[in-house]
């Protein structure tokens, strides 16, 4: 099976129809959170919203997602490390209100287990692929390092650093303050 | 090195505030960097917190740009919990209500911390922007970002 959802906002009907016709040429199920689209689509299972628990159920048991490049889809497939296929939504064609989703994808070619597919032709050949790459589920290296700088800063703000000798060396000083 | 663990019985106190959606789901990914802390959650929509496990939690009144009348109700209640947790820190992924929770941590003299969404990958945040001045550690997620909008990266949760 494999799940879309494009969120419960603006509409993705590039994606939808791409979509459907997948399902209509290769015959495997789809079930897709289409957001405000009310087009009726022939060969896959289409829902205004699915709520939360449903939704992860979906999530979990997919084949393989595609979705917008949403960051909150991306995540989601992190967490459950299912394959992820992306499709960027284009303000020239009135999907969004900006391109910042293309942006996002640009930066995300050396993530694992997340497909860009740029149009409906990389959407067939990611699809089509037997088992697509899932997200690792370690903690990739740029995320402990951030972890690491927020820790690093909670220790030194609080009452223990505070308490404790010395300066708290890794709190700049904020200019702002009087 | 813990000293929040074992040289002090007085853990860091920190309210980690996002509105629900993505911005809730990169304060998630970001809770390792908080164990050892007395912690608080803030997120608009209630079940959310349950749903992540993340407690204890608090509801506040979502607002953004387009529905900026709700503002003042959101920091009333802001206020409210900032008063009764007392925290040492305020962190936010954003959006509009994590940027009122900086303001008026600030003004109770808390550190402040804003790490901008990681969906932000062209440039900073409308509410990253207006935390600027003051969010003592100010992060963006894309090194470029940080660069140019003179914020500092130090990863992300990608």
């Amino acid at each position: 099976m494999i799940f879309v959802t494009v969120g419960t906002q603006l509409p993705f009907p590039r994606l939808i129809e791409a979509v459907d016709r997948y399902a209509a040429e290769f015959g495997e199920p789809v079930v897709a959170q289409v957001g405000q689209d009310h087009e009726p689509r022939q060969h896959i299972e289409t829902h205004d919203m699915i709520p939360p628990q449903r939704f992860d159920e979906l999530f979990r048991s997919a084949r393989v997602i595609v979705a917008h490049a949403g960051i909150g889809t991306i995540l989601s497939a992190k967490k459950y490390l299912r394959p992820l296929v992306v499709m960027p939504r284009r303000h020239d064609l009135g999907e969004h209100r900006n391109d910042h989703q293309l942006a996002t994808v640009r930066h995300l070619g050396n993530v694992t287990g997340i497909h860009v597919a740029q149009d409906c032709a990389d959407l067939f050949a990611l699809l089509s692929q037997p088992c697509l790459t899932p997200p690792s589920d370690t903690l990739g290296q740029s995320h402990i390092a951030l972890l690491d700088t927020l820790s690093d800063f909670l220790r030194t703000a609080g009452p223990a650093a505070a308490a404790s000798l010395g300066p708290p060396a890794e709190v700049a000083p904020n200019p702002n303050e009087e | 090195m813990t000293l929040a663990t074992t040289t002090s019985a007085r853990p860091t106190r920190v309210l980690a505030v996002a509105s629900a959606g993505g911005h809730w789901q990169q304060l998630m990914s970001l809770r390792g960097a908080m164990r050892d802390c007395d912690l608080m959650f803030a997120t608009t929509l209630s079940g959310l917190p349950e749903e992540h496990g993340a407690s204890p939690a608090v509801i506040i009144p979502d607002c953004n740009r387009a529905d900026f009348w709700r503002m003042p109700w959101c920091a009333l209640v802001l206020a409210y919990w900032l008063v009764r947790f007392r925290p040492h820190v305020l962190i936010s992924t954003g959006a509009l209500p994590g940027v009122m929770a900086l303001f008026l941590g600030k003004l109770m003299r808390a550190k402040t911390v804003w790490i901008d969404s990681v969906a932000n990958a062209e440039e900073m945040s409308m509410s990253g922007r207006m935390v600027r001045h003051t969010a003592d550690l100010w992060l963006s997620q894309w090194p470029h970002v940080a660069k140019a909008s003179g914020a500092r990266y130090a990863g992300a949760i990608l």
